[in-house]
């Protein structure tokens, strides 16, 4: 052994102070190359101001004013607040394909069981979150516990939650006029409030609250961290201590209680109980979450992005209405901004470029 | 004396592969036993049996003269026994800090703590920067890099680092030293002596004769499913022990 440790023993003799190298990568590209690797909401921040810039100087004030731009806010807030739920399930590496149907569902439920069952509102509205929360958390018992494709469960649970939607409605509307006379909790957040020029409704607070409380949770808490763990190696997750099933259906489940927000904030937005009503939200949802850099193989990204994503589907749906053009010109542009985030996220995620 | 970790007739199938055939284990308190076998002898399906990452067909897992049916991970780790994966356990997208505290993270103390569950972040990242440094990891520049962005070697020097701050009755070492270049081997190698010298007894999975040799009170030789025997590393030479394993010599009796 006294060889072995000859040539050991020269290694004792080395530096003990922290490694640092010279940064050789000065240029802007590498150094905006490590910024956006750290911090992955600054790609959709960048091409959110550059839009509204952009549009700005086109439009001018009919663009660049408080009341459109809180219009913006009015306009993708309940797509934003779905995102949010979406983010939290795509984080995982999952996909949730049945929020729009459960955020339709659960209004539905708050509107029927008020009037038709003449249950308290409060009591309707707490009975819509809890059973938003419910198939969440069943769509998240099939991922975790039996092992089925996030894909295919959610896909599943789209089509079963919208029949039974039409169903259990027996596809009435109720109308808007009812619902301000009799339980206008119903439209809560819905209601207006303006600062100035700029007009806020409560869905908006409510959305930007969620943002930020979901930022700090998935930054500063356990459970946030857990999140991502899961969602990056959950193999890695389970052997280092990490409860991946529990996390995971609490995941799926507080997905569903944003969507039931959101079909809260979506009376508040069309005024009536309608079950034909958010049936883009799905696509509408994984668009933002997509836009906003977070990467649909998990682990990657941060709900700030989602946020600014859902924000840049809005500055360009409301500007290019504004410039007069096409509706279908928003489509295309936003599939081009899609491909792009893509793309951009790839780049982003060359360590050693 | 009684062992502090023992098993008795572990099988484990998968389909219609024995990993384990009544397999039997025992880790005396305060020794260091190496666990040597040829690929596919079913080393890893032991260490993985009785540290709860699989759950034995068959057989019974005794810790300090208590059965234990360990289902995850976790239930081992709040028993006391911490593990190294051969894959490591870590994930890649979070901070040195991150992983090292996962499953157990610090929350700040007062209100911060108790009410918005806040991670002491600061308190995290120190302790990981001591572990490291104790280990001789300076090559590690930010406490606060990805995982990913570390190599090899340094992923590993972590997960060590991780296993012998928190494991507090059984350490296992899945090929401690694989990925390790010759200054982080040797300090891994110092650090099982630090972790023994504590009392807390190690078992060491190891390809590597030179440092089994130096560092193991008893050689467990596992092959074909089960305990071959056990040798004292005094009495036999490396080129016994893998003509043991290999099967390419009679193993002794008396064990």
């Amino acid at each position: 052994m006294s060889q072995t440790d000859q040539y050991e023993a020269v290694a004792s003799g080395s530096k003990s102070e922290i490694a640092s190298f010279e940064d050789t990568r000065k240029g802007f590209v590498g150094r905006f190359h490590h910024a956006l690797h750290t911090t992955p909401a600054l790609v959709p921040l960048i091409v959110l101001v550059a839009a509204i810039i952009i549009f700005g100087l086109l439009l001018g004030s009919k663009f660049f004013s408080p009341f459109a731009l809180t219009l913006i806010l009015q306009q993708v807030q309940i797509v934003g607040i779905v995102a949010a739920a979406q983010s939290l399930v795509i984080l995982t590496a999952g996909i949730d394909l049945s929020v729009g149907a459960i955020a339709v569902i659960s209004s539905v439920v708050m509107g029927q069981f008020t009037f038709r069952y003449g249950l308290p509102v409060e009591i309707s509205i707490a009975c819509g979150l809890a059973f938003g929360t419910a198939i969440g958390a069943l769509n998240g018992w099939l991922v975790a516990a039996m092992k089925l494709p996030p894909f295919i469960v959610t896909l599943g649970m789209w089509q079963i939650v919208l029949a039974s939607n039409f169903l259990y409605s027996a596809n009435e509307t109720i109308r808007s006029q009812d619902i301000a006379a009799n339980a206008p909790l119903l439209q809560l957040l819905g209601a207006k409030f303006k600062i100035g020029g700029a007009v806020f409704t409560v869905g908006v607070i409510f959305m930007l609250c969620l943002v930020l409380i979901l930022a700090y949770v998935l930054r500063h808490t356990a459970w946030g961290r857990h999140v991502y763990a899961v969602g990056d190696d959950p193999e890695a997750a389970e052997l280092s201590g990490v409860n991946v099933k529990g996390t995971l259906i609490s995941v799926y489940a507080i997905a569903g209680l944003i969507c039931a927000f959101a079909g809260w904030a979506l009376i508040g937005r069309i005024g009536s109980v309608s079950p034909t009503s958010g049936q883009l939200l799905n696509i509408e949802s994984i668009t933002a979450v997509v836009i906003g850099g977070i990467s649909l193989f998990g682990g990657r990204g941060s709900i700030l992005g989602t946020f600014f994503g859902a924000l840049i589907v809005g500055v360009f749906t409301l500007g290019l209405r504004l410039l007069g053009a096409d509706a279908q010109w928003t489509f295309l542009l936003i599939g081009a901004l899609i491909i792009a985030a893509v793309a951009v996220d790839q780049w982003i995620r060359k360590v050693a470029a | 004396m009684e062992p502090i970790l023992k098993a008795r007739g572990l099988v484990k199938r998968y389909g219609k592969v024995t990993a384990l055939d009544h397999c039997d284990f025992d880790l005396m308190p305060g020794e260091i036993l190496a666990v040597i076998g040829d690929n596919g002898a079913g080393k890893s399906s032991l260490i993985k049996a009785v540290s709860g990452a699989v759950t034995p067909d068959e057989g019974t897992v005794t810790l300090e003269g208590q059965e234990v049916r360990f289902s995850s991970p976790i239930e081992a780790r709040e028993a006391g026994i911490e593990t190294v994966y051969q894959t490591l356990a870590m994930s890649p997208a979070l901070s040195i800090a991150d992983n090292m505290f996962m499953g157990r993270e610090l929350r700040r103390p007062g209100w911060r703590g108790r009410y918005l569950r806040q991670l002491d972040r600061p308190a995290m990242e120190k302790f990981a920067r001591d572990k490291l440094t104790e280990l001789g990891l300076m090559t590690i520049q930010n406490i606060n890099q990805a995982v990913e962005t570390l190599s090899g070697g340094q992923r590993q020097g972590v997960a060590v680092a991780r296993a012998a701050a928190f494991g507090s009755k059984v350490i296992i070492l899945d090929e401690p030293t694989a990925a390790l270049g010759v200054k982080e081997s040797r300090k891994v190698l110092e650090l099982i002596q630090d972790v023994k010298s504590r009392g807390i007894p190690i078992i060491l999975i190891s390809h590597n004769m030179p440092h089994v040799f130096e560092l193991a009170d008893r050689i467990h030789v596992h092959r074909l499913g089960k305990r071959l025997c056990v040798i004292d590393p005094k009495d036999y030479t490396m080129s016994d022990a893998v003509a043991f394993m290999t099967g390419a010599k009679e193993a002794p009796q008396a064990a």
